[in-house]
């Protein structure tokens, strides 16, 4: 694989006295969806956290177009290009989507042709474009947490579990807004356990476990090789 | 015109809005309502507590930044003008200078403050401006040959401003330079306060609330949550400082008890809570509920308690000796049945 817009190399993270990633390597193509699977308490939350600065590496390196981020400052890191879309969303509950929706742009105002592109993904967002984020569902924050990450042009997404605890409906506008982006250029690095979506979207896939990438290939083979799942996540794909 | 003014934020209730402007037009016509001195000096002190407490908000409120150093920035904008006023005698142009010197003074040492300890967890930043204010507080009573000590600093301001100008009568009251004074103060606080209004509802401000409710997000957006900590509460602090400014122009002495007690600052923490913490408005409420009940609490228990002398225990429980007592019950009520304050009360109950 050529040129991969991120780079993890011998990534250690240790919160508290555990020891959660016990040296990640992992390679995140340009313009690819890359699944990041395992099962749960494997540190895929802890990876995309430690490639976004809320946690800090110990050890290792965070390549990021060729430049190590790893001592990089949150917010350069946000300015670079990378959004982050968290597990727990992370909304504002007190400000209103439009309010939400313009902070998602911190290097300028929000482009109008942008969030014509978002409102028609996410048509909820324009009905309660006005209300207080804290009143929506969690569907709806969900979509506005994606909805405002993607807000302004980044290159390189890193989106936990976005369909957790969804309806099938709000699943399936969530996989096609991704599947949008994608097709925009963008890169994506998502940890998703509903297999189907990760099946659809997927491009390459990364198993973690025990706090290691213990698998990299092709999200096709992965998908179409039982065993192989078995044997990774202890599991198999079809039976979700 | 008038949304514009208030910078699109409006009471967005019935009720706030009656009692806004309820304040509003007491505040602009004092000295044509009210008779004599008390309520003109009671209706100044709203004004500034109402510009120190929003300061106050700004901070707490919109930046969920705990500070305990807010009456030490109002402090320096009050020696300012004393000092100036003192050094460079009577004049507009001391009371400029001292301002300006007084609000420069606060933004550099909230600047300092700011850079060296918003980095770390609020409490430590906390705990930081309330060691700084301590000892501000302290240099201020030992240095007494600059600062007058314990026993403060009188001085005089421009004529024009005192009751010795007399200016006729204008619809039957006699027009003084003390009425001058007070309307420096009230126009000062008004511009003051639509400005601080257009800061909380600008992009700026948004950051800052997204900041209080989640920073590691604002962070992640791109914000660099440090810079805008330090700039609001340098904001905050200027604010404050001339908030101290007014103060000193219209007492006309300036002392440790009056600007820099940690009392101050216990008032400024109840003022901003009974209000509404980060709607600006719970200000003007908070500021003027409490000027209030400190004013004539006393004097209307001393009323309540010969009305009811007739009465077993109840003149006793109203006599005016414990107003402070029912000043702490009053409070602990308003906490406990507004706890979002009033002005946040106000508005959850038109949204019901």
């Amino acid at each position: 694989m050529s040129d991969p817009i991120l780079s993890l190399n011998a990534v250690y993270t240790d919160i508290a006295q555990y020891h959660i990633l016990q040296g990640v390597d992992l390679n995140v193509p340009r313009g690819q969806v890359t699944m990041l699977l395992g099962r749960n308490g494997v540190g895929k939350t802890t990876t995309l956290k430690t490639i976004m600065g809320q946690w800090t590496a110990k050890s290792g390196e965070i390549l990021y177009d060729g430049q190590d981020i790893a001592r990089m400052p949150v917010s350069a890191r946000a300015r670079a290009g990378i959004g982050f879309v968290p597990e727990d969303m992370g909304i504002f509950r007190d400000l209103t989507v439009e309010e939400n929706m313009v902070l998602g742009c911190s290097s300028g105002p929000l482009d109008p042709k942008r969030k014509d592109w978002l409102l028609s993904a996410f048509p909820a967002l324009g009905t309660f474009w006005h209300s207080e984020a804290g009143n929506l569902s969690g569907g709806q924050k969900q979509m506005l947490s994606i909805a405002r990450a993607m807000a302004e042009d980044r290159r390189l997404y890193l989106i936990d579990e976005p369909t957790k605890g969804l309806a099938p409906a709000i699943v399936s506008t969530m996989a096609e807004a991704l599947r949008e982006l994608k097709a925009q250029g963008a890169s994506i690095l998502l940890v998703e356990q509903n297999f189907s979506v990760a099946r659809a979207l997927g491009d390459s896939a990364a198993v973690m476990d025990d706090g290691k990438v213990i698998w990299t290939g092709a999200m096709a083979e992965l998908s179409e090789n039982k065993d192989l799942q078995e044997r990774l996540m202890g599991l198999s794909m079809e039976a979700h | 015109m008038i949304v514009k003014l208030l910078s699109g934020d409006q009471p967005r209730s019935a009720i706030l809005t009656a009692i806004l402007l309820v304040i509003l037009i007491c505040l602009a016509g004092a000295p044509f309502i009210f008779d004599g001195v008390r309520p003109l000096d009671t209706a100044a002190r709203i004004c500034i507590f109402i510009l120190l407490v929003a300061s106050y908000d700004l901070l707490l409120g919109y930046g969920g930044i705990v500070s305990f150093a807010h009456t030490m920035f109002f402090g320096l904008g009050a020696y300012g003008v004393a000092l100036a006023s003192i050094h460079m005698g009577r004049g507009f142009d001391a009371l400029l200078v001292g301002s300006i010197s007084g609000a420069l003074a606060a933004v550099v040492l909230a600047l300092l403050i700011g850079l060296f300890s918003l980095r770390v967890r609020a409490i430590f930043f906390a705990m930081i401006t309330l060691a700084v204010a301590s000892a501000v507080a302290v240099l201020v009573s030992q240095f007494s040959a600059i600062t007058g000590g314990e026993d403060g600093l009188t001085y005089k301001i421009p004529r024009v401003l005192t009751s010795a100008n007399r200016m006729g009568e204008f619809m039957g009251t006699k027009i003084s330079g003390k009425i001058l004074n007070y309307y420096l103060v009230f126009t000062a606080t008004l511009i003051l306060f639509l400005l601080l209004l257009r800061i909380v509802n600008s992009p700026f401000g948004r950051v800052l609330q997204a900041i209080r409710e989640n920073d590691f997000r604002a962070e992640a957006i791109g914000y660099r949550v440090v810079w805008y900590r330090t700039a609001a509460t340098c904001l905050s602090a200027a604010t404050a400082a001339l908030a101290g400014s007014l103060f000193a122009i219209w007492l006309r002495y300036v002392g440790p008890d009056t600007t820099l007690s940690f009392e101050i600052m216990l008032d400024i923490l109840l003022m901003v809570v009974i209000g509404g913490m980060g709607t600006m408005y719970g200000a003007v409420i908070g500021a003027t509920l409490f000027i209030l009940a400190q004013t004539y609490l006393q004097n209307l228990m001393g009323s309540a308690s010969e009305a009811t002398s007739a009465l077993p225990l109840i003149p006793d429980l109203l006599d005016p000796d414990r107003w402070l007592m029912w000043l702490g019950i009053l409070f602990i009520l308003s906490v406990y049945f507004f706890p979002t304050g009033i002005v946040g009360r106000l508005r959850e109950s038109r949204r019901a």
